[in-house]
């Protein structure tokens, strides 16, 4: 073989095949805001050399994706909403893959008197008899519907019950803590946001550790026979890697200030 | 005025620092505007000069129209795109979805009503003057169309910097036909949407204070070359 | 050859009321009469930019179109240097793409803007602007020459320049039509004068005819100057 065609082999074998393998994942703002698919995803590209594409959007909007066929993989945290998904027909199998908790942040000067326990339905009782300022994010959001979640089981009817005391403002995480730091306001936050808010003021967590403020997350492939362009195989080994003990170690590894954010409980 | 310069700071450190993501960011804002413009340039022009030199029914109709079209909200346009790329649209096989190329489609969208009604404008207006000499030296429509089109490209480029700067300023089409995903489709604004959306105001202003120093630049630049070029040519 | 050519029953909505006149080859033609007379209207209408509301006009050779030209009072020229506006137009016609460049000079040449080719039209004076418009014209090598008051918005220098050139077109055969109000003007470059009065011919003779025994009331006023601008 002459030289040049030598050095052109070469040159083609040098080429990263993997950087042509690719899937869509459309998963919630919140966890990449997290920063968690920044330590995850270059794991998994490096094990399997399929890059990751994560659409990061609202809850609703994830699931719509998937359901458009957009997306090779749906990865959020909202059960009810991807049983829903699943019985359309939309995904093939769900599987849990790791939660993360809630923390109600409060003022220090605690004016509900709600600081330390771990009952979260009788703190928000506390905090509606107090009338004490509320922030919610009210933008249909994981979290927001997490929070609508807590006041039901408190017994609580916001429509009827909300005043001046509970402000809705309709954004991120971010902003919320934002408003709540300026009003020294209650707020539910999702742990990881919290942990890298710089914005602090006052506010510091107030209630944590109850099981009703634990986050499931659930990964689903979108369903090749309703969406046949969907990367099947290379879905699948995403799925596989998240549940499998190396990508439950990655998950746990995933560290803020030294805390872990994320709590593997893939079965 | 506080976080103005802390921001302003901000944004030369971000510069200074020089961080490859932020320049892949820039690249990228920079690829699919001036895409978006050179496109939407080249079918606004001869859109713009026909409809502004031909007789037809519902030539009023479509002037009213396309003159409309320049105030088309980007996230409408964004959400038309996204409609028509989705899978379960009718263009969902080119898998155009959440790439570059869809936000290329989409800045064109927006921006081709922008250039086409003002070379209208600029054309109609010249025709007047140009029409009767460029007849009766046997011009034919179209061929005195094109001569007049490149007699005033001069304004013309004012046209060509509105449909830039429209695409650079806009994060609505983008943010929905491109899904801001890290490294692949995250530009300038969809950025600083989602630092803004992170509560991380400083640096959504620092990378606002980029962008907005990038876009004079660009329109510093074209000016110069214009200004040049007009003295020449009177 | 195109001449003579023969309007018949033409008309223009109120402005020119129905005329019938013949256009012979030789002398040149002056079109006079006052503002809002017509005249403007009258040379389109002979140069095929205006369509007739009636009647037809007919000239005698094929491709009538190309074997005329017209100057207009206020030149238009392109943004490009002068000899680059002469190219132009012989492109239109369909020279060459070899002979356009020499032939473009030699126009440039003939009314005296040779060393002004390269240019920028637009910033040439009034007069030079009109003379390149000439030459553009002239390169055209038109039978029939229209020309709407070439000189109304120059200065009488640059009006005696465009004069000159007008008269060597004149010389060298081409058929001059051309509208004005300047009396003396008509007197210099006219061979014989078309008075129009309000869209209509009123009277048609030589031009020394004209204005030593004019036949009508509103000529002989308006040679008088008495004729208000209408």
């Amino acid at each position: 073989m002459g030289l040049i065609p030598r050095v052109l082999l070469l040159a083609a074998l040098a080429f990263p095949v993997h950087a042509q393998k690719f899937i869509t994942v459309s998963s919630t703002t919140s966890t990449e805001q997290s920063g968690l698919f920044k330590h995850l995803l270059p794991l998994f590209t490096a094990r399997t050399g399929i890059e990751v594409r994560v659409v990061a959007v609202g809850t609703g909007q994830a699931l719509d994706i998937g359901r458009r066929g957009d997306a090779d993989v749906v990865f959020v945290h909202a059960r009810p909403l991807e049983e829903k998904f699943l019985a359309e027909g939309h995904g093939v199998e769900r599987f849990d893959v790791m939660y993360n908790d809630f923390v109600l942040i409060g003022p220090k000067s605690d004016p509900a008197r709600v600081a330390g326990t771990r009952d979260i339905v009788e703190a928000l009782k506390k905090i509606r008899a107090a009338r004490s300022a509320f922030v919610s994010r009210g933008d249909r959001s994981g979290t927001h519907f997490a929070e609508l979640e807590l006041w039901k089981a408190a017994g609580i009817d916001l429509a009827k019950e909300k005043g001046p005391w509970y402000r809705e403002i309709g954004q991120g995480m971010g902003p919320a803590l934002n408003t709540a730091a300026a009003m020294n306001a209650y707020v539910l936050s999702d742990r990881g946001t919290w942990l890298s808010f710089k914005n602090r003021a006052d506010l510091d967590i107030a209630v944590q550790g109850d099981k009703r403020l634990f986050n499931q997350y659930g990964v689903m492939r979108v369903n090749p026979a309703k969406h046949p362009n969907v990367k099947a195989e290379l879905g699948q080994a995403f799925v596989d890697w998240l549940v499998s003990r190396e990508g439950q170690l990655a998950i746990a590894d995933y560290k803020i200030n030294g805390q872990q954010l994320f709590f593997p409980n893939a079965q | 005025m506080e976080s103005m310069t802390e921001a302003l700071r901000g944004a030369l450190r971000l510069v200074a620092g020089a961080d490859p993501g932020l320049g892949a960011i820039v690249l990228l804002s920079l690829q699919v505007s001036l895409s978006a413009v050179l496109l939407a340039t080249l079918l606004g022009l001869p859109a713009g000069a026909a409809l502004a030199v031909g007789r037809f029914p519902g030539r009023r109709a479509l002037v009213v129209l396309l003159n409309a079209l320049m105030g088309l909200p980007p996230v409408v346009a964004g959400l038309f795109v996204y409609l028509m790329l989705s899978r379960a649209g009718p263009l969902g096989e080119l898998g155009l979805l959440f790439t570059p190329g869809a936000m290329v489609i989409a800045q064109t969208l927006l921006i081709f009503p922008i250039i086409a009604a003002l070379c209208r404008q600029a054309v109609e207006d010249a025709w007047r003057e140009y029409e009767e000499q460029l007849r009766s030296l046997g011009a034919s429509r179209v061929g005195a169309a094109s001569t007049i089109v490149w007699d005033i490209r001069f304004s013309l480029v004012t046209a060509v910097l509105a449909g830039l700067g429209r695409a650079s300023a806009e994060v609505g089409a983008v943010i929905i036909v491109g899904g801001n995903i890290d490294g692949v489709t995250r530009v300038m604004t969809t950025a600083i949407a989602l630092e803004t959306s992170k509560g991380d105001l400083p640096l959504a202003l620092a990378l606002g204070m980029v962008l907005i120093a990038l876009v004079i630049a660009l329109n510093a630049a074209a000016w110069y070359v214009k200004d040049a070029a007009q003295r020449r040519f009177g | 050859m195109i001449l003579p050519f023969a309007l018949r029953d033409v008309s223009y909505l109120h402005i020119i009321k129905p005329l019938s006149l013949e256009i012979i080859p030789g002398p040149s033609t002056i079109v006079l009469g006052a503002n809002g007379a017509g005249k403007s209207v009258l040379l389109r209408l002979m140069h095929g930019l205006l369509a007739p509301s009636s009647g037809t006009i007919r000239w005698s050779g094929a491709d009538a179109a190309r074997r005329q030209a017209m100057v207009f009072q206020r030149p238009v020229l392109l943004r490009r240097s002068a000899v680059d506006n002469v190219v132009y137009a012989l492109k239109l016609a369909g020279v060459p793409r070899a002979q356009r460049m020499r032939q473009a000079l030699e126009a440039l040449e003939s009314v005296g803007l040779a060393s002004l080719a390269p240019r920028p039209a637009r910033v040439l004076s009034g007069g030079e602007q009109q003379r390149l418009a000439l030459a553009r014209a002239w390169a055209l090598h038109p039978e029939v020459l229209f020309l709407d008051e070439p000189t109304a918005s120059l200065d009488p220098t640059a009006t005696r320049e465009v004069e000159r050139v007008i008269q060597a077109f004149d010389a060298a055969g081409t058929k001059i039509i051309m509208a004005t109000h300047n009396l003396g003007q008509a007197r210099r470059l006219g061979d014989e004068v078309l008075y129009l009065h309000q869209g209509r011919v009123l009277e048609r003779a030589p031009v020394d005819r004209f204005f030593s025994k004019p036949a009508t009331p509103e000529a002989a006023a308006f040679i008088k100057g008495e004729l208000p601008w209408a």
